[in-house]
């Protein structure tokens, strides 16, 4: 099976976001970027099923040169080779699913594996987009029923079911789990209840080093510039500083005579 | 400028009210847009929900009203709402942020080669909005440009729509071949509950790892049932698999803005706040006096939650 995980460079989740005096943008003086948690997801899927099934496992990123890092991580978890389009960060993501299809294309993978959202711009649209560009099925929300502490998931078992040209998998849908089955090729978004995404080795980063990584162009890819535009960036409001009580009668007689919330 | 077009879902034999907080949007951006407004609802037996929006001022309701649609396929109802904008002449389509709404919106922006904002705070004009980034660390006022725009609205930041005058009912014949779809539904497994909803609840009770065990979760609940309120969780513990993953509350499940919300054993990371930084009134129980909870809790009460718990539920109401 030929399979493409698709990974985001964001900045690190643990660290917190400052907005430039001018809203124009975040600082990033010591930031630290990490894959996308969700992507990381979507590649420890990803070799799952590859070392289950057979076949290759390519790892796609659209971002800035430095996105190698990224990309080096993915390939020291376990990826065959990587495919960096070059592009600003935070493009739109009707721009980056085009530029991604286009690349897809003439990949002709049988599985595309991707985040459900990035945690950097929280749009959550690249893999349906992507779906539909690539005219494949389209699994959001990929997740298991068992928990991240079951025996399968110290096995690393994937969770994902494939067989006779068709994929199944359970759907983390408001109000519950859906079971659905969707023909191949597809594309899968993750969740965090998918897996636990593996730490890449010392051998693996040291493997890492000499696979290759194709680097193309967001210019040569047709993609033209999205119809959203970031105008301005601020912080959101404060909350007051609330106040500590010494007892649950306090916190009773609080929220009964003060906050008259109960 | 062109109609706003709103797809509104049905839910237990009535419409969910999330989407009634989309349909406040329509009636304020068709007000900022200088046009009307259009619903389209899709499912199967969605009359309950076509007759509780029909009096909100919409000038039409289009109604996909089929079998094929009684179970959720991302193709079906995008074809059934791509057929409801090309009805409405829309050039803004919109609904509340859901599941759902993600993979229908998202693939009709594709298709219309349309720019999306998802997950929208509030409409700055016609087509400025703000919209959390960062898990909310960053509220970004974007413009979509463009003849067809997309967006996914957030429910808690749009209150009950305003009655208006009735819209005319328009049921549309179309039906779509399930058995030619890349997608085939086996089965739903709901989660089931007595308690109200946490994204509708008026009070929420929510647990994190501070409680230790799965078996300790009761204390949520008997809090939660004390206060007819609902139940939710941090990602700590729905990845532990004690509660149901539809219980996560936080930028990357689900976002409630309560009356009340309880924190009970939860630290308060960045990402659970993005998704109850909107409660009306915080209450953080918590032993670690340093817990980034106390930074937005009304009222923090420093303490070991399994001797604070038992009395606060005897002695609540
Ligand atoms: C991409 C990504 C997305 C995420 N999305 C979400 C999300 O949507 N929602 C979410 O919640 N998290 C999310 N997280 C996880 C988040 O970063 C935190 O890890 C998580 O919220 C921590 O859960 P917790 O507060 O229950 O656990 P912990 O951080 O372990 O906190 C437990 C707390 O309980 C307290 N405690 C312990 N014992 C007691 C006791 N006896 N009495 C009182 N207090 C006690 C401790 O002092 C501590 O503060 C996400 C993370 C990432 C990377
Ligand atoms: N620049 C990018 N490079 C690679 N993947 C991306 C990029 N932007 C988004 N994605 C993928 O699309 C998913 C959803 O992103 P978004 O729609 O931006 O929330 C992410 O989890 C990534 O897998």
């Amino acid at each position: 099976m030929k399979i493409v995980a698709i990974i985001k460079r964001v900045e690190d989740p643990e660290i917190k976001i400052k907005i430039k005096g001018d809203g124009s943008g975040i600082e990033t003086d010591a930031m630290k970027y990490v894959v996308n948690p969700f992507d990381e997801i979507a590649v420890e899927e990803a070799i799952r099923l590859r070392d289950t099934h057979g076949g290759e496992l390519a790892v796609l990123c659209v971002g800035p040169q430095d996105a190698t890092q990224q990309i080096r991580t993915g390939l020291a978890m376990g990826g065959d080779r990587g495919i960096h389009i070059v592009a600003d960060n935070l493009l739109d993501p009707l721009t980056e699913a085009t530029a991604i299809a286009k690349v897809l294309g003439e990949e002709k993978p049988d599985l595309v594996l991707l985040g459900k959202q990035s945690v950097d711009d929280d749009q959550g649209q690249v893999g349906v987009m992507l779906a539909d560009k690539l005219d494949f099925a389209q699994l959001s929300f990929a997740s298991k029923e068992e928990s991240l502490e079951s025996d399968n998931e110290k096995k690393k078992v994937a969770a994902l079911k494939v067989a006779d040209g068709r994929l199944e998998s359970v759907r983390e849908v408001d109000g519950g789990l859906e079971t659905v089955s969707v023909s191949l090729p597809a594309v899968v978004t993750t969740e965090l209840r998918l897996n636990v995404p593996r730490y890449a080795s010392l051998p693996g980063i040291m493997k890492a080093k000499k696979k290759p990584i194709d680097t193309k162009n967001l210019a040569d890819l047709g993609a033209s510039e999205g119809n959203i535009k970031i105008l301005k960036m601020e912080n959101p409001p404060t909350r007051q500083a609330g106040t500590t009580v010494p007892d649950v009668a306090t916190l009773i007689d609080k929220l009964r005579n003060d906050a008259k919330v109960i | 400028m062109s109609n706003v077009l709103i797809m509104v879902e049905a839910a237990d034999g009535g419409v969910k009210k999330s989407s009634l907080s989309a349909i406040t949007f329509g009636q304020q951006l068709a007000a900022k847009r200088g046009g009307s407004f259009d619903l389209v609802v899709i499912g199967e037996n969605v009359g309950g929900a076509t007759d509780a929006v029909k009096g909100l001022g919409a000038g039409k309701v289009y109604v996909f009203d089929n079998a094929c649609f009684a179970n959720f396929l991302p193709e079906a109802y995008t074809s059934a709402l791509s057929k409801a904008v090309e009805l409405s002449g829309a050039g803004f389509i919109a609904a509340a942020t859901s599941t759902t709404s993600k993979d229908v919106l998202t693939k009709l922006a594709s298709q219309l080669g349309a720019s999306m904002a998802s997950d929208v705070l509030e409409i700055v004009d016609g087509s400025q909005f703000k919209r959390p980034m960062w898990a909310g660390n960053v509220i970004a006022t974007v413009e979509l440009s463009g003849d067809k725009q997309v967006a996914t609205v957030r429910a808690t930041e749009f209150d009950a729509p305003a009655a208006g005058g009735d819209a005319a009912v328009e049921a549309v014949d179309f039906t779509v071949d399930l058995g030619g779809l890349k997608t085939e539904f086996i089965s739903l497994s709901a989660v089931e509950s007595e308690r109200p909803d946490a994204t509708v609840a008026d009070v929420v009770v929510a647990g994190g790892r501070g409680l230790k065990a799965q078996e300790n979760f009761k204390l949520i609940e008997d809090l939660a049932d004390k206060l007819g309120g609902g139940v939710g969780a941090s990602r700590a513990i729905c990845d532990a698999g004690w509660v149901p993953n539809d219980m996560q509350i936080g930028q990357t499940g689900k976002v409630v803005a309560p009356n009340l919300y309880f924190a009970v054993g939860i630290s308060g990371a960045i990402q659970h706040l993005a998704g109850m930084k909107g409660s009306k009134c915080i209450v953080a129980i918590n032993k670690d006096p340093e817990a980034p909870i106390f930074q937005v809790a009304d009222y923090g009460l420093v303490a070991d939650l399994f001797d604070v718990m038992p009395s606060l539920i005897s002695d609540i109401k």
